[in-house]
């Protein structure tokens, strides 16, 4: 495969790949003094959901911020270990880290979609990262990513809007268009859902099952019930150490580690 | 069972389960032993109350079915209660069966006491103590989460198999001996086939049990063969003529 559709289209013919898309080991991160993280070893797959787990300060954000270089921009912040994405070291110093967050979106807990139109909140990527040669293409992009987003019918009619006069459940489909029309290949989540009712939580669970046949994606979740309907793999944390990863149904059903049981049962003093 | 629960109230929900599973586990043996007392005695009496007395379990059953499926809805159970849950409803459910078998027994038992007696229904008592003690075990071993006790019972099904093999062979021989035992024998085999199913089932008890502790079923294939189906007894092995 040629390099140029590499970057493009790696995701589609990704499910024949056995190589994943990230393979991180030993990764520890320190803030100043502190450790945050210890030894964390794990990969992410392409066309799975991986949920993250794991109990409040655990360390789940931070382990994604390593994934995209988010940490790069928290003063005391240190990363060890490698993290190779598509066997790339993505600390490496040859990292152009712009490019890396196109190749690695991320959507938040809180839907933030900048304070312009619902049009120019999806082109934005696109448009900085010079995907698309010319207007009708950048339309039509925006046009993709946001009916793969399940909110085209919804906006079309008004995308000269600004985005942030949307439901909070349709901003963060917005920010899940924006994240995937710079074509990513992996999409990191950090609790998406948890400022939505159960009806948008539904839609965006929705989106995430139909968004794996393109993507990687890595879901931090507090809703046990949620890592067990999106997911396909799941990791639990514990006090910065990854205890456990595991099939999500085995996790949820046959978990291997008291401290998992503990956990997702409910008996965590 | 290990550290409790954050929510108080779930654990109190989980020992109110065990509860009813220990109340419908020891009706159930009360059942089959007095079904096989009146088998013995011959006592339509006791067999009439026996037959009464099975909608307790019913109704036992009806309330854990309730109470599981509102646990389930109120707790989203995962792991270790999740398998609690539903092996408490499944557990529920053999154990109304077994109860259904002692009752059935004690339905034959009217009729049997009617006829004559016939000489295997000796055998038919045996292979009923054996299907007691098997059913007294598994529950204490479902009680207490004991893998080891539902192993043993899981592997003495083979030996009631057997019994029941050899008292299918035996009432076939008596019948063709003399028809006047047909009537009789056909009574006495339903007995034996429902003391085997009970057998089956106290089988199916020890593999929650399994599950329960470890998380999956038992890998390797069931040790059951009822080998009656395949028993053919022809008539002049017996030695009768037509
Ligand atoms: N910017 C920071 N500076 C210093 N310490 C931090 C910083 N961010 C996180 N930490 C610490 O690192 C540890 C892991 O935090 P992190 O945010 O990764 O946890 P989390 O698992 O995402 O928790 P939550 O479920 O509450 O979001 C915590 O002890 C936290 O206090
Ligand atoms: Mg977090």
């Amino acid at each position: 495969m040629i390099a140029m559709q590499a970057t493009t289209g790696r995701a589609t013919d990704a499910a024949a790949s056995p190589v994943p898309a990230f393979m991180t080991r030993d990764v520890c991160v320190f803030y100043g003094q502190k450790q945050a993280l210890t030894n964390v070893s794990l990969d992410i797959h392409r066309n799975q959901v991986t949920s993250l787990i794991g109990p409040s300060g655990c360390g789940k954000s931070t382990y994604l911020r390593c994934l995209n270089r988010m940490n790069d921009i928290i003063d005391g912040c240190r990363v060890t270990g490698s993290i190779l994405l598509d066997g790339q070291d993505i600390y490496a110093g040859s990292m152009d880290v712009v490019h890396l967050r196109a190749r690695v979106g991320m959507v938040f807990q809180k839907p933030n979609p900048f304070p312009k139109s619902i049009f120019e909140n999806v082109a934005y990527g696109p448009r900085i990262h010079g995907i698309a040669k010319d207007k009708t293409e950048l339309e039509a992009i925006v046009h993709n990513s946001l009916e793969k987003a399940g909110l085209l019918a919804e906006v079309k009619d008004r995308m000269d809007q600004p985005g942030t006069g949307l439901s909070g459940g349709q901003q963060q489909r917005l920010c899940i268009a924006r994240a995937i029309a710079v074509q990513p290949e992996v999409i990191l989540m950090d609790e998406p859902c948890s400022a939505l009712d159960p009806i948008a939580t539904a839609r965006i669970e929705e989106l995430i099952d139909e968004l794996r046949e393109h993507f990687a994606i890595v879901i931090v979740t507090h809703s046990m019930q949620q890592a067990a309907r999106v997911s396909q793999r799941t990791g639990f944390f514990h006090l910065g150490i990854l205890v456990e990863t595991g099939d999500t149904e085995q996790i949820f059903t046959n978990p291997r580690d008291k401290r998992t049981q503990d956990y997702i049962t409910g008996r965590f003093g | 069972m290990g550290s409790e629960h954050t929510v108080k109230s779930f654990d109190e929900e989980l020992r109110r389960l065990d509860n009813m599973l220990a109340e419908m586990g020891g009706l159930a043996e009360v059942q089959l032993q007095s079904a096989l007392e009146a088998l013995i005695r011959r006592d339509t009496e006791k067999a009439a109350e026996i037959v009464a007395n099975d909608r307790r379990l019913d109704h036992l059953e009806a309330e854990v079915d309730q109470h599981t499926i509102a646990m389930l809805a109120r707790r989203q159970p995962m792991a270790k209660d999740l398998r609690e849950i539903v092996g408490a409803l499944k557990v529920a459910s053999m154990i109304e069966r077994i109860g259904d078998y002692a009752k059935n027994v004690a339905k034959r038992t009217a009729a049997i006491a009617e006829m004559p007696p016939v000489p295997s229904a000796q055998t038919v008592v045996r292979l009923g103590g054996l299907a007691q003690q098997m059913v007294k075990d598994v529950l204490d071993a479902y009680l207490s989460r004991d893998l080891d006790q539902a192993k043993s019972v899981r592997a003495r099904d083979r030996e009631l198999d057997a019994l029941y093999t050899s008292i299918f062979r035996e009432l076939l021989t008596y019948m063709m001996e003399d028809p006047r035992n047909i009537s009789a024998c056909t009574h006495l085999l339903f007995v034996a086939k429902h003391i085997e199913r009970i057998g089956d089932h106290a089988t199916n008890i020890a593999e929650i049990v399994h599950f329960l502790v470890t998380g999956e079923m038992p890998a390797d294939e069931r040790p059951r063969q009822d080998e009656s189906e395949m028993t053919i007894v022809t008539a002049h092995t017996t030695g009768g003529e037509n």
